[in-house]
């Protein structure tokens, strides 16, 4: 007999799931398919290993060896006319392949092409800076170690460019959690506090829904105010909206509907 | 001596009004609020548009200072990041006393909807809040009304005392 498995909270799921789904992947094309990109090819393929090549929405993808990154970058700008750095960054494929895909996406304004230089590092590896070659790749690569936890060498001033000096983790990897780790959610306490202040203060409330009309001290609703801090366990009084107290204060008079006068005339 | 004529405690004697000190000193008070231009985020631009002419928070005696130690209120306008959060603490701590804040939108009041690891999930885990404004953002009337809630808790406080922090280590 089969053993049995409760399914108690089968319906409860929200989403359904297919074990045959396979993501959908956009259109590749060789790159034979385009003359300016089978010479850009043929070229960087005279000096140096290419593990895959490709044209993917008008875009050549070439797959090189992380050690050949700077040369081959410097080969795409100087020879090819690659002269634009558009963006650089890291995809997290540490789940997968434990290795981290370091993109480089240039532009050539002369042949108005784009090419995207592709390499795969392990997790701890090094990959060389491009900074030489582009100043763009300066806060590229910095924002990518800050992010992923990449290191670059030769980089003039490898520090985190977003989070704080003193943050730990990588927050784009795949495995940080969106809501923070333990040093995140407790990061501004300890540093201004201290770490005993936390007891004190009190976890993070998540929850933004949340909220608790007895607690004076951080919840009031308009119309039924009452002193901060006040205990109000059989609700609120009901006080009228007013701008000014009754009596007043000094110099302030109280502003009264029936002594106002509404002009209807305008050439009065 | 003389036998006065003159009932003193009545407008139509001298131009004396009596009144108490700390009617006196929160009428100042509360008619000179001067906040601290602190626009984080967007809605900074709501608190700039009641500081300018249609809504002009000057009627209200709220002029905005660029310095922490010219002013008395703190507008947190926006959302607070881990990062800033040090900084935020450094510029309330240079405010003279007795000093006010208003948090001014969700994102300040509790993170909003950025519940990351990057957003301090509401000011008040740094700074003592006197006042939360609802909104995302705020229209210009709502903090208008939220300062004329401070001016009120201002002339409702003794003026005397200092401003008892809620929560500072």
């Amino acid at each position: 007999m089969r053993k049995y498995t409760p399914k108690k909270d089968v319906q409860a799921k929200s989403y359904y799931t297919d074990r045959f789904w396979v993501a959908p992947q956009v259109a590749k094309s060789p790159v034979e398919s385009d003359a300016t990109f089978s010479e850009d090819l043929a070229a960087i393929k005279e000096k140096f290993e290419v593990l895959d090549a490709y044209i993917q929405v008008d875009q050549m993808v070439v797959y090189i060896n992380a050690k050949d990154n700077f040369d081959v970058i410097k080969l795409a700008k100087e020879d090819l006319a690659y002269t634009q750095m558009s963006e650089l960054s890291a995809i997290d494929w540490l789940a997968d392949k434990g290795q981290f895909e370091i993109f480089y996406q240039m532009l050539s304004m002369t042949k108005r092409k784009r090419i995207r230089i592709k390499c795969f590092i392990d997790e701890q590896e090094p990959i060389l800076s491009v900074e030489k070659l582009f100043r763009s790749a300066d806060w590229s690569e910095r924002e990518m170690y800050d992010m992923y936890g990449v290191i670059v060498n030769g980089h003039p001033f490898m520090k985190r460019i977003l989070m704080p000096d003193d943050w730990s983790g990588h927050p784009l990897r795949k495995t940080y959690p969106l809501i923070g780790d333990e040093a995140a959610a407790w990061y501004e306490v300890d540093k201004i506090f201290g770490k005993e202040a936390r007891d004190v203060i009190g976890p993070e409330i998540r929850d933004t829904a949340r909220i608790d009309r007895y607690d004076t001290e951080r919840f009031s609703r308009l119309g039924h105010e009452v002193p901060h801090g006040a205990a109000i366990p059989e609700g609120e009084p009901k006080t009228p909206l007013a701008y000014q107290e009754d009596g007043g204060v000094f110099l302030i008079k109280k502003f009264h509907e029936d002594d106002s006068v509404i002009i209807t005339d305008r050439d009065r | 001596m003389a036998q006065h004529q003159v009932n003193y405690t009545q407008d139509g004697g001298l131009p004396v009004a009596l009144t108490t000190i700390d009617k006196v000193v929160n009428w100042g008070r509360s008619n000179s609020i001067w906040a601290l231009t602190y626009g984080l985020a967007c809605c900074g631009i709501e608190m700039m548009a009641s500081g300018a002419s249609r809504y002009d928070f000057d009627r209200y005696g709220t002029i905005f200072r660029a310095s922490p130690r010219q002013s008395e209120l703190m507008i947190v306008a926006g959302t607070l990041t881990k990062k800033h959060a040090e900084f935020i603490k450094r510029l309330y701590d240079q405010m003279p006393e007795p000093r006010w804040v208003i948090s001014m939108g969700s994102c300040a009041n509790t993170g909003g909807m950025f519940n990351t690891y990057a957003t301090v999930q509401g000011v008040d885990r740094v700074i003592p809040v006197d006042l939360y404004l609802p909104g995302c953002a705020p229209r210009p009337e709502t903090l208008q009304y939220g300062v004329m809630l401070l001016q009120k808790k201002i002339r409702a406080s003794k003026a005397g005392k200092a401003q008892k922090p809620k929560r500072l280590m």
